[in-house]
């Protein structure tokens, strides 16, 4: 079974973004950068496919020069090879999707799996892309997935509940948190993945179909204030809700 | 690191991690993977050992005894028989070792041991007793150092031989998380295969070496927890209606503690590398051990006071690393021998006695 499994390379949870000096990308200085931790869950269960079934994790990602740390650490988790699809500019989701499928295209993958969406543009929609363009069966969310010779069967979150679902490969799946616990690297994996071979090749062109215009931080949360039952106090309350609220 | 400080109180280690950290290649980093090592450098092995002492000392010596004490000797000194029996056991943490050479009466001067072997037919006979064996009382395997004619020798001692026994010491103030034992050898019959190759004070300081060179990277590890903890309380403490972060004296100490963390990092990248080039002298390990040690211990006092009455709480790390790191100081050479040993090497005057 041949798995291939797209990781991204996203700003490390612990970090505090700041906004670049463009106003639409983040300021990189400082800032940690990790593989989506979706996409371990992701590159977990391509490893464990992979184990019972035999054949190959390799896995894809589509960035910049930097992103090879994050194809070394799939590497080490397991993965025999990785693909860097060049590029050092921001991509939108449907060249990202576009670039990957050229992958998928050109290697007989039996599954494709994604983390459910990558944390830092939380855009969620490679699964649904990747299954239109190479005109494959897609499922989002999938919390537990079982497969059997081509028969695909699992688990998949909705609002307030659950779905079972059936599908047959070659399929794309992007997975949600939970589905298994990822591993830590192995020692002796750290330093063979030095030595794995990385395909490194240039983004194609594509059409773009969405840009980024501004980003900005969340405001603050107001403090909230504590007023007691005091003549005083309602008077306060009656002002801050007619000067500050300017809801009476 | 989740139930540390439960261990801690409780003066226990925590089991369930061994084959933890023998499944991510934690024991045997430097030992080629055809024995189950890691097959990994120096560097790699310092940095593990620096993300261990970050979670507890106790993790960290386990650690370097297993690597440096006990792996590294059988690796280097003992039969390729010995070698496929015990190497790829001890890298899984199915087994565990120990190393004994200090002895009640004999800690700095390790070369006046009693501890004694005997030539009999078909191998030696073992009498003495060893103190402050870290693991001893877990271990299926030890790495022992008797005099024999004379010489002091190593010898493999397993458990269950008889007349070897290994009482666990207690009331420990320091490295609670940790095993600490006695080893007790009365007339121990130790097979002729079990002796290592190697013989005098050089075959138990060659251990030794690249236990303190792990030290030296380890203690690094619980200097920048203590670090990390002070940042974030400076910064969420508020006295006289600012974070305490935003006073000078407090500035100061975190100042001091990242300049000397940073300088014992510097000083580790360099013996790392020196060491993976087989160019480490005894003597840089030496100072990098005398430095680090004290350095750590100064940051969890600095720390200390950063905290205020809330650094003696086990909601913070501080007081466990303070108290570990005060054994630390003194094993694997004391703060002074160390000094002994680089005064000696400037000026080529031994001031041992």
């Amino acid at each position: 079974m041949n798995v291939l499994v797209c990781v991204s390379r996203v700003p490390d949870t612990a970090t505090r973004v700041e906004i670049g000096a463009d106003g639409k990308s983040i300021n990189n200085n400082g800032v940690k950068y990790i593989l989506n931790p979706y996409d371990e869950y992701a590159l977990e269960e391509g490893l464990r496919l992979v184990e019972k079934n035999g054949g190959e994790v390799t896995v894809c990602t589509v960035g910049a020069d930097v992103c090879v740390d994050i194809l070394r650490t799939s590497l080490a988790m397991g993965a025999e090879k990785a693909v860097h699809i060049k590029s050092e500019e921001t991509l939108d989701s449907f060249s990202v999707a576009k670039n990957i499928a050229e992958v998928a295209k050109s290697a007989n993958y039996d599954v494709i799996i994604l983390g459910r969406q990558s944390i830092d543009f939380d855009s969620f929609q490679m699964v649904s892309m990747l299954g239109e363009m190479l005109e494959l069966p897609s499922v989002s969310m999938v919390a537990k997935l079982d497969i059997n010779g081509t028969l695909v069967t699992g688990e998949r979150d909705i609002e307030g509940g659950k779905e079972i679902f059936e599908t047959s490969l070659p399929a794309v799946i992007s997975v949600q948190k939970g589905i298994n616990e990822p591993r830590y690297p192995k020692l002796p994996q750290i330093m063979k993945a030095k030595s794995k071979p990385i395909d490194a090749r240039p983004a194609i062109e594509t059409e773009k179909y969405t840009s980024v215009l501004s980003m900005e931080i969340p405001a603050k949360q107001r403090v909230g204030k504590i007023l007691t039952d005091s003549d005083s106090d309602i008077n306060e309350l009656v002002r801050l809700l007619r000067e500050e609220a300017k809801v009476i | 690191m989740p139930n540390i400080e439960h261990h801690y109180m409780e003066g226990t280690f925590p089991m369930d991690m061994i084959p933890k950290m023998g499944e991510i290649g934690l024991f045997g980093v430097t030992i080629p993977e055809e024995y189950g090592g890691a097959g990994a450098n120096y560097t790699a092995y310092g940095l593990a050992m620096q993300e261990l002492e970050r979670g507890d000392s106790a993790f960290r010596s386990f650690a370097s005894v297993q690597n440096s004490l006990v792996m590294f000797p059988i690796y280097t000194y003992a039969s390729e028989e010995q070698k496929k029996k015990w190497l790829p056991k001890l890298a899984s943490g199915e087994a565990i070792g120990c190393f004994g050479l200090t002895e009640p009466d004999f800690g700095s001067n390790p070369s006046g041991m009693i501890t004694n072997a005997n030539k009999v037919d078909g191998g030696y006979i073992l009498n003495g007793a060893k103190m402050w064996i870290t693991n001893g009382t877990l271990a299926d395997v030890g790495v022992v150092w008797a005099k024999l004619d004379g010489k002091i020798t190593g010898f493999l001692i397993e458990k269950g031989m008889e007349g070897f026994s290994a009482p666990v010491m207690k009331g420990k103030h320091s490295l609670r998380a940790s095993v600490t034992s006695e080893l007790i050898f009365q007339d121990v019959f130790i097979p002729d295969a079990n002796r290592l190759d190697v013989n005098g004070l050089r075959g138990p300081l060659s251990c030794l070496t690249n236990a303190r060179y792990g030290i030296a990277y380890g203690v690094i590890g619980a200097a920048m927890q203590v670090y990390e903890s002070s940042v974030n309380y400076s910064k969420s403490r508020i006295q006289f209606g600012k974070p305490i972060g935003g006073f000078q004296l407090i500035q100061e100490k975190l100042v001091w503690m990242l300049n000397e963390i940073t300088k014992a990092q510097l000083i580790m990248q360099r013996l790392g590398r020196l060491m993976d080039e087989k160019r480490a002298r005894n003597e840089q390990v030496s100072l990098a051990k005398r430095n680090n040690v004290w350095m750590a211990l100064e940051c969890c006092r600095l720390a200390r006071e950063i905290h205020g009455a809330n650094g003696i709480l086990s909601e913070y790390p501080i007081m466990r690393h303070a108290n570990n790191l005060e054994s630390v100081k003194t094993y694997e050479g004391t703060h002074d021998i160390h000094t002994l040993i680089l005064g000696q090497d400037i000026t080529g005057e031994s001031a041992f006695m």
